[in-house]
Formats: C-alpha cells, structure tokens, sequence
C-alpha cells in the first residue's frame, strides 16, 4: 500500500508542482482553533499539514514555536489528545497530517500503541527530531507496517554516512532543515543549500521537503526552485497571534510563490 | 550528529595522546591544585560518635568544586579541535565559573546560560563568570531552571556547531558525554583510594556523595568500582583475604526537597520513571504525557529533573545505593559542618552529608567514610541568609 503523502509528492510531481507544508501548534490557543487553522490550511491550497504536539522541552524550536508549546500545554493539550483531534478532523478534511513531536511523550505512551492509534486516528505521518534513525530502528519497522510514514531529518552539517541512513530510514518525504539551528531563525540562501540537496538526491529520490527558517514568499519560492516542498512553521505560528487577520492573505502569497 | 562524533573521536584520541594527558596532569597539579586532600574530619565524627567520616576536598580545587576537573579537560579538548568558542549550561554556577575559568585560561570565547531561577539565588557566581570574561544568558523558559539552561546550550550548539563546543557539566547528555565527564572526574576517587590507604591502610567501607546529573558521585566511584583492583587490608587471619573493593558500600544522595509527598523534590529514583531526555535514556521525573516536571531544590546543582545513566544501571545492579536528603536536613548539615569543622559545604555536599549524619551513629567506630565534598558553600551564604529570614 502506498500512503497518502507518497501518492501527494508523485501527483505534483507528475503536475509540476511542488508541495506547500504549514505548520500549526495543536491547541494553540486552543483545539478549536486548530481545528479552524487546518481547515483554512486547506482553503489556501495547502498539499499536507504539519500538526505541532507541545512538548515541555521542545529542544529543536526556537521561541516563537517554544511559546506555543507552552500555550498549549497550559490548556492541558497531550499527544493523546492531539491524536483524537486528528480523528474529529478526519470529520471534515482528507488533507494528510503529520505530527512533530519529541520522542519523550511517543515512548511514554509506548511505540506501539502510538503508531496504532495514530494511524486508526488518520495520522498519515511522523517526525520526531530527537530520535535518530540508528536509535528508530523497531520504530521504523513497526509504522513501515502500519502505513505510516516515518520522516527523517536531514541538516547541512550531515556527512554523507547519515545522508545514506536518513534517505533509508525516511518514507514519505526527507525533511531538509535548511540551516544549522532552531525552527524560527533565519534562513541564508547562499548556495550551500542547492549543493547538499543535490547531494542527497545522489542517495534517493524519495521527495525532499524544505524547513526551518522559511519565511517570505521570495525565500519560500527559492526553495522551492531547489526541493519538492517547503514547510512554514514559525512564521505562521508568529502571524496567528500577532496579526491574525492578515493570515490567510499570507498563506495564499505563499502557496502562489511555491511552484 | 556529526558533532558527536567530531567529539568522540577527539576524546577518544586525547587518552591516548601523550602531550594531551602530560597538559592535563600538568594543570590539575599547577592550576586547579590537585590533588585535593583527604582530610578526617574529627569533630564531626565525635560528634556523631560512630564511623570515622573522611571529608574528599574537592571544595578546594581551584574555583571552588569538582566541576573545574571536567571543565579544565573539555576545554583543553576544545582547543586541540580547533573550537573557538565554548557554551556551558549552570545551575549553581559552579560549572559555568568553572568553564568561564578554563575558556580564560585557554583564551576561548566563552558563553553561559543559566535559568533565571538560578541566576537569583547563585546571584555572586553570574557576578563571577562576568569577571572571568563569559557572556551570561538569562533562560526564562520552562521551570527556569537548569534543565532549561541545558535545552539552550543544546539550542546555541545546533546553531553555532563548526566553531563552538559544548561543556556538558555532568555525566548527562548523548554519547560521549556520560563516558567523558566520568573519566575527566575519575581523578577524585583516583586520588581518594591511594589517601586512604595511606592514611588508615585500608579501604573504605563507605563512599557517599550528592547526586544531581551525577559527576562528582561518578568521579568519587569509578575508582572503587573496578574489579581487577587487588585485595587491601585488613587481611583475614590467614593473609590472603583482605577487603575487596567489591565490598564497599556507595550511597548517592538526591534532592528530597520539602520531601517526596509534596512532589516538591528531584529524587529522581524515588519519584520518577525510566525516559528519554536530552539525548539520553534514564530515569525522568516526568506526567503521564511524557512531559518533564518543574524540580525543586534548595540548592540549584541538584534541582534537574533526569540522571545520568549509569546510576540507574548501577542502581540496578545493586551496586549503589540511591537515597535522598530534604532542603530541611541539608540545610541543618550546612551549619553543622560549618560550626563543627570550620567548612562551610556547597548545600549540593550538604545533602551527602545530610545522610552521613544519618548513618554514622548506626556504624562501629572502626568503620570509615569517604564523603565527597563536591564544593565549598560561599556561593550559597547569601541563599542561606535569606532563607533565615536574615538581611545581608
Ligand atoms: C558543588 C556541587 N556539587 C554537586 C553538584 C551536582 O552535580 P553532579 O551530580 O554532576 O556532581 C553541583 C552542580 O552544580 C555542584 O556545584
């Protein structure tokens, strides 16, 4: 069986498309609000939607992603409680959903159990940015058999060892983390970027999504130019609080420069 | 992480690098001032009228604590690969102090963070590291504490890993780490085992110290802990079975806090359950969800949530023996030995001596103690004082 974000990454690659990836913290402010964001996700041409679990030490984020974290947790939001949000959202949306989330709270809840009820929720895929693939190997096993896709993350700094154990380990997509660093930070389009890609595209051909750092259109239309996706997150997360109101406008100037 | 493994080799090198270990040698004798005596602590042990209780001074190394050994050795592994800057995380201060020394002395650039919880109660060690040059950074995220200095030194790492290395203060973290800050600490109960010896002939019968991400505790054990260490006195009437290093009790002592029931506490043993934190697998005071819980301690070097790992595995092998110390005991163990021998203990050594006053009276009088007294408490006077409701 080939899962829904597979058979996303081979539509647009046959339409000449590349996929749009927004980011949202679930329960931040609240659930229902979530719920109206992935919804608006999908009005704005979005291809899948990264759901964020809030974590009590979400070491890979920066501030603006950390604050959502705490947000959320403080209106008691779990990854239990996230993964049934995922089966009200089934409700209303077929758009797939991935969860990012740290390993502590998947090992708490027991590796099975959470590929389990995440798939029977509707999950379609998983990153887990502290769990390496030398340390993910039952992991991998267990959700290869569920259908559930297991993205791994690739960052400039890896050598060409970890290119071939990611671009293995990883279905669905590879998450390229466009800079040494924290969701949030700014992104340096120097031309590094375009040689690592190609890199890892010696190793597979599985589609590479972009994230970390992209902000502005022009940014997310340059990655576009050198990835199969690009993935929004804290520049999103940023513009729900500060500026609600220009949200959508913004999310469809960024589905309009990711071509 | 290919910093990790940058880091591993460059460690695993340096203990077979001649001129590494002949500097490394060189500095804890000249600068950091090893070794640190082994010194009897009379009054205490009539005091309490059991065991005779050894006090381990590593209050006396250069800058105040055990911390400065592990510092000194990063630093100086830092230097040979080319890093120009060095980050640390601290919770009581002493470990960065201790990295802020070693980055002056090798002239690195050097950056802190430090929980803003911290950061007020170990308020003269922020004033220390600024002198020493280092760039101190407020986290006010999370519990404030030292967990969350660490997230952002993890943080900083990620960001700015080709020219910085991290200090781990603690045998914490992802391998290396666990491995390396043992061995930079095992000189302590290297140090200890050959002073006892020569002061009573004999080994020990205990070896306690306080245990937050574990070093000072690694650092005392280590030594006792291998096994191909030939039998010592007191030998059987036959002369051939004498005490085995096998047969010595360790005890680690965590942070009970206002005590267990209240959840108030960072007895990670008694409260908590196996996690994955920080790039390391071991016991976690962690919710249901896997979320990490906020800590308490009187003293900010134990207030952390998770342990190093080889203390849950020593701990199941029955090898050592986890207990914990209240900010109630611990404080009164501050005084009495302040009072009693004219040390004035870290409040972290204060909870390892909270349990010595415990024990010793149960013992016989030819029993022997080595507590390491993991760092001197003058960083901690002013907490003290207010505490007692006095105003400095
Ligand atoms: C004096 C002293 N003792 C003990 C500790 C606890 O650390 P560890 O358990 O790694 O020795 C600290 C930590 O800051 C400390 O400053």
């Amino acid at each position: 069986m080939i899962s829904r974000i597979t058979k996303t990454f081979k539509r647009l690659k046959k339409e000449g498309k590349k996929a749009f990836i927004p980011y949202v913290m679930a329960g931040d402010p609240s659930l229902e609000r979530t719920k109206e964001i992935v919804i608006l996700f999908g009005e704005c041409g979005a291809d899948i939607v990264e759901l964020g679990v809030p974590f009590s030490d979400p070491l890979a984020d920066g501030p603006t992603i950390q604050r959502a974290s705490e947000r959320a947790l403080k209106n008691g939001v779990t990854l239990r409680k996230v993964i049934s949000h995922v089966k009200d959202l089934r409700q209303i949306t077929r758009i797939p959903i991935v969860l990012m989330t740290y390993y502590n709270p998947v090992f708490k809840y027991g590796e099975e159990n959470f590929i389990k009820d995440s798939k029977d929720a509707g999950v379609d895929g998983v990153i887990i940015p502290d769990l390496p693939p030398d340390e993910a190997e039952d992991f991998i096993k267990q959700s290869r058999k569920a259908v559930l896709d297991s993205i791994f993350l690739l960052a400039p700094t890896s050598t060409e060892d970890r290119i071939k154990k990611v671009t293995k380990a990883s279905s669905g997509f590879i998450y390229y983390v466009s800079i040494t660093g924290i969701t949030g930070a700014n992104l340096l389009l120097d031309g590094s970027m375009d040689v690592l890609i190609s890199k890892i595209k010696k190793y597979t051909d599985k589609p590479i999504a972009v994230g970390f750092g992209v902000s502005t259109p022009m940014e997310a239309s340059a990655v576009a130019g050198l990835s199969d996706g690009v993935i929004v997150g804290s520049a999103i997360v940023k513009r729900l609080h500060e500026s609600p109101d220009e949200l959508k406008h913004y999310l469809i100037s960024l589905r309009e420069a990711i071509k | 992480m290919p910093a990790l493994k940058e880091l591993e080799e460059a460690f695993f090198y340096s203990k077979k690098d001649k001129e590494f270990q002949r500097e490394l040698r060189h500095l804890q004798k000249t600068y950091i001032g090893r070794p640190t005596p082994l010194y009897f602590a009379r009054r205490l042990t009539e005091h309490l009228g059991g065991a005779k209780i050894y006090l381990k001074r590593e209050d006396l190394a250069h800058t105040g604590a055990h911390k400065i050994n592990n510092a000194v050795g990063q630093v100086l592994l830092a230097k040979k690969m080319g890093k120009k800057r060095v980050i640390a995380e601290t919770g009581a201060g002493q470990h960065g102090v201790a990295t802020a020394t070693g980055a002056a002395l090798k002239g690195l650039e050097c950056g802190i963070y430090m929980g803003t919880e911290d950061m007020k109660r170990q308020a003269l060690n922020v004033f220390r590291m600024r002198l020493l040059g280092a760039k101190v950074t407020e986290v006010p995220t999370g519990s404030r504490t030292l967990k969350d200095a660490i997230n952002e030194a993890l943080r900083d790492w990620t960001t700015n890993v080709r020219t910085t290395h991290y200090v781990l203060g603690t045998v914490f973290g992802p391998h290396p780490f666990p491995v390396m800050v043992r061995d930079f600490q095992s000189v302590i109960g290297r140090e200890a085992r050959r002073q006892i010896l020569d002061a009573e002939g004999r080994l020990p019968d205990y070896l306690i110290a306080c245990v937050g991400g574990g070093s000072n505790a690694m650092g005392l054990f280590y030594e006792f802990l291998k096994e191909d260490n030939p039998p010592t006195p007191p030998f059987s009437k036959g002369g051939k079975e004498g005490l085995l290093d096998k047969d010595i009790k360790m005890i680690g002592v965590e942070a009970g806090g206002k005590g267990i029931e209240t959840g108030e506490h960072a007895a990670r043993f008694a409260g908590g359950s196996i996690g994955v934190f920080q790039g390391c697998k071991s016991y976690l005071l962690q919710d249901d969800d896997g979320n990490v819980l906020g800590t308490h301690s009187v003293s900010a070097g134990l207030d952390y949530a998770s342990i190093g790992p080889e203390h849950p595995f020593l701990k199941d092998a029955g090898r050592v023996q986890y207990t914990y110390a209240t900010d109630d005991e611990a404080l009164a163990a501050f005084e009495l030995l302040s009072r009693l021998e004219g040390i004035i203990p870290a409040l972290e050594s204060a909870h390892a001596i909270a349990e010595v006053v415990k024990l010793a009276p149960k013992l016989d009088q030819d029993k022997i103690i080595i507590i390491n007294l993991s760092g001197r408490g003058d960083k901690d006077v002013q907490h003290v004082a207010k505490i007692k409701g006095i105003e400095l």
